[in-house]
């Protein structure tokens, strides 16, 4: 499955789950309040605990978690795992941009430019402090670390411009460490690998 | 305090109940000197009150600067350096001198000795050491403001190796963390003391009320965990002044280990915020519903399951960090496991409602949004624990929102709650609940107006720490600032409304809302020592048989 369908789904499963269960939880709530208020109801019933709803209330969470849990999870490896032909450019973040090396050492700042159709491997690390790599259309975020290799991959599936942000606090400009995707047809991106800037 | 209210004072207490404001612990202390020598656990919860009171409004006032600068793109109202300091100055005074230390350094202060029938605290002269600490710790932090080269910039969790570079004043700010963190411990430290060895005679384990309960599941977690986070905060100072390397992937050190160090520490640390907040609400839903708590040894094997698996998902902060992929798979597994127990909780909270007989006020009140708030902030963990969809919310607002739902709607209104539940045995004086309810119902509004735009935000792909944005988050950041000043006006309300019971000076009884536990045994304010006979003990902690018989009479007498 798409890396991004994937994630999105299991957003909407935990989400949609969530929400169910907020609202039966308000609603039996105010249902309480109203229906057993002290004007109405003014003696209590002596109810101090019931072993088998307890024991329900636990198990059932517990197997909807580990569901939770076992989606997000695989929705995770679709992040991790990289399609071998992915096209791999080198990533550096630093006080305060991105900067991208391309197999034929071109280098660009603030300017990620890729074919449309093909994955992306991008192995990201930092020449001073944290940084964090976020792409938000296409889910991946992963921190730069100085002296140590991490890498995200996404495939190039929209012709278009994306935002590229930085998640890791990283000092004055942290907000203005910005940087742009673009996305083109294979043959402009070649032309574009050979221009000098 | 002028000579009728005096009057009237010593006509309500005959001198052989008279409160603890009129008797001194030890004898004869005179004027300031019976408050700042004093070994009362009652005192030091007033003289830990007025001190977060200060520290809160502060914190609140400056969040709520911070979400003006945020309502419009570009500078606002300051600049982006006075910015970077604002959110560490706010997020150590409510992580430090707030939210870790407020309801037990205040509430657990005064209420544990009572509820286990004792006259004091353990250690009553190491309970005035913390106090101390805290003070200090705070006076340490306000003096790395005005010193250096100004407070630090780097966010709470003062992550190197920024936190090392950095020229602003980190290592005095450290250092208060550090002194803070000393006090928490010495606080748990007297109250696992104190739960063992001070409880009356005939109180067994399972005879403990759940407020001391979870603050004793809570200072085991203290005791353990807050030595980690020293040590940390102490190498990071060594790295700044002595340039170690122990960090430095140059010379061979790992960035990541300050990461888990932190997290080992502060994970466990949410659970000594969100606790002693459960336990207040573990009280206050039986009183007004004059019914036993639904599953009493649910919740206190619950507590305990929440203070050892709560110190097993550090990493849970660390996705993206580029730890192994093993290491999200265990941490995201033991995350979802450990939601499990709080949710037993809130089963349990809504299930004492059940067939009860519920009248509202406003700690119940308070102790409702307190479920709905905190329901939404454990719903939205759940997000974030599992790892597809962290790594996209991950350092964003998303995370913003969803710890403002557990550590502000969660303990911070278990805080509100547990000020309108005790305040009467406290201070011996109600307050007026319209104003109350005003003030709870504006702060709630409010929080729902400023925080779900948050989660939208994060979705959207706004990181936290963001001094300006792009301009698809304009929407969302200038509707939050709306219910940013919402809510800062009705909890300011509620603190006033408060304040005015010292003019009004309504009486409340001993026991005003009909509770079982003994606090509500003692009178309003209690005396210097608690109990003038030993303590009756319920076979069972909740049993309301003895209020509901009281207030037949009463209806009957009517």
């Amino acid at each position: 499955m798409d890396p991004v369908r994937g994630v999105d789904l299991a957003f909407w499963y935990i989400l949609g789950i969530s929400i169910i269960l907020l609202i039966g939880i308000t609603v039996v709530m105010i249902v309480f309040v109203i229906k057993y208020r002290r004007s109405k109801h003014p003696v209590p019933v002596d109810i101090r605990d019931n072993l088998n709803l307890e024991v329900v209330w636990t198990v059932l969470p517990t197997l909807i978690a580990l569901t939770m849990f076992w989606v997000g999870w695989q929705s995770y490896l679709g992040l991790r795992n990289v399609p071998e032909d992915a096209l791999e450019i080198d990533v550096a973040g630093q006080m305060f941009s991105w900067i991208f090396v391309y197999p034929n050492d071109k280098e660009t700042e603030n300017q990620l430019v890729v074919p449309l159709g093909r994955a992306v491997k991008l192995n990201i690390s930092s020449w001073d402090v944290l940084h964090s790599f976020y792409i938000p259309s296409y889910r991946i975020k992963v921190d730069a670390v100085r002296g140590m290799d991490t890498y995200a991959w996404f495939r190039a599936d929209k012709a278009g411009e994306y935002d590229i942000l930085c998640t890791e606090f990283c000092g004055l400009g942290h907000s203005q460490m910005v940087a742009k995707l673009r996305i083109v047809p294979e043959e402009q991106y070649l032309a574009w690998l050979e221009e000098d800037e | 305090m002028s000579t009728v209210t005096e009057h009237r004072d010593s006509q309500h207490f005959p001198a052989e109940h008279a409160s603890f404001f009129a008797t001194t612990s030890p004898p004869g202390q005179k004027g300031i000197w019976a408050w700042l020598l004093t070994h009362d656990h009652k005192r030091l919860a007033l003289m830990y009150l007025w001190a977060v009171f200060f520290w809160l409004t502060l914190a609140l006032l400056l969040g709520l600067a911070l979400r003006v600068e945020l309502m419009a793109i570009g500078e606002t109202i300051m600049p982006a350096d006075v910015y970077n300091a604002v959110f560490t100055l706010h997020g150590v005074i409510m992580i430090f001198l707030f939210v870790i230390p407020a309801i037990p350094a205040i509430f657990g202060n005064f209420m544990l000795p009572i509820q286990i029938g004792a006259d004091d605290v353990f250690f009553p002269r190491l309970n005035l050491l913390s106090w101390y600490l805290y003070m200090l710790g705070g006076a340490v932090a306000i003096v790395s403001l005005f010193t250096g080269d100004g407070f630090a910039d780097t966010g709470w969790t003062f992550y190197v190796p920024f936190s090392v570079t950095t020229e602003t004043n980190v290592s005095l700010t450290v250092s208060a963390a550090f002194i803070l963190g000393m006090s928490s411990l010495l606080t748990g430290l007297n109250f696992v003391t104190t739960v063992h060895r001070m409880r009356v005679k005939d109180m067994g384990w399972l005879q403990i009320p759940l407020f001391t309960w979870s603050l004793y599941a809570t200072a085991w977690v203290q005791i353990l965990a807050t030595p980690v986070v020293s040590i940390t905060l102490v190498l990071v100072v060594l790295e700044r002044f002595l340039n170690i390397g122990l960090f430095d992937p140059d010379r061979g050190g790992d960035p990541l280990l300050y990461q888990h160090l932190f997290w080992m520490y502060s994970h466990p640390a949410v659970y000594i915020m969100i606790l002693p907040g459960m336990g207040v609400i573990s009280e206050i839903i039986p009183v007004f519903s004059r019914k036993a708590i639904f599953g009493y040894k649910g919740i206190v094997v619950s507590s305990l399951a929440i203070a050892i698996a709560g110190s097993l998902v550090w990493a849970h902060h660390m996705y993206t960090s580029g730890m192994s992929d093993v290491s999200v798979f265990v941490f995201s597994l033991l995350t979802f496991l450990v939601a499990i127990p709080s949710a037993i909780k809130v089963f349990s909270w809504v299930s004492t409602m059940y067939k009860g007989s519920i009248l509202m006020t406003p700690p119940l009140l308070l102790a409702l949004v307190f479920i709905y708030l905190f329901t939404v902030g454990g719903l939205t963990g759940l997000v974030i624990g599992a790892a597809g969809t962290n790594i996209h919310v991950h350092d964003t607002h998303f995370i913003v929102a969803h710890f403002h739902f557990t550590m502000f709607g969660g303990t911070g209104f278990a805080f509100f709650a547990a000020l309108h539940f005790w305040w009467p045995k406290m201070f011996g004086l109600m307050y007026n609940f319209k104003r109350a309810y005003l003030g709870a119902i504006l702060a709630t509004v409010g929080f729902i107006f400023h925080y779900v735009p948050m989660f939208i935000l994060g979705m959207q792909g706004m990181p936290r720490r963001y001094f300006d944005y792009l301009p698809q988050f304009e929407t969302g950041n200038f509707l939050a600032g709306f219910g940013g000043i919402l809510l800062v006006a009705g909890i300011l309300l509620m603190f006033v409304n408060l304040w005015l019971s010292f003019v009004s000076r309504e009486r409340a009884e001993g026991d005003p809302w009909g509770g079982t536990t003994l606090e509500w045994a003692v009178p309003s304010p209690p005396p210097v020592h608690n109990f003038i006979d030993v303590p009756r003990i319920l076979d069972y902690p909740y049993d309301f048989s003895e209020v509901l018989r009281r207030a037949a009479e009463r209806e009957k007498g009517n």
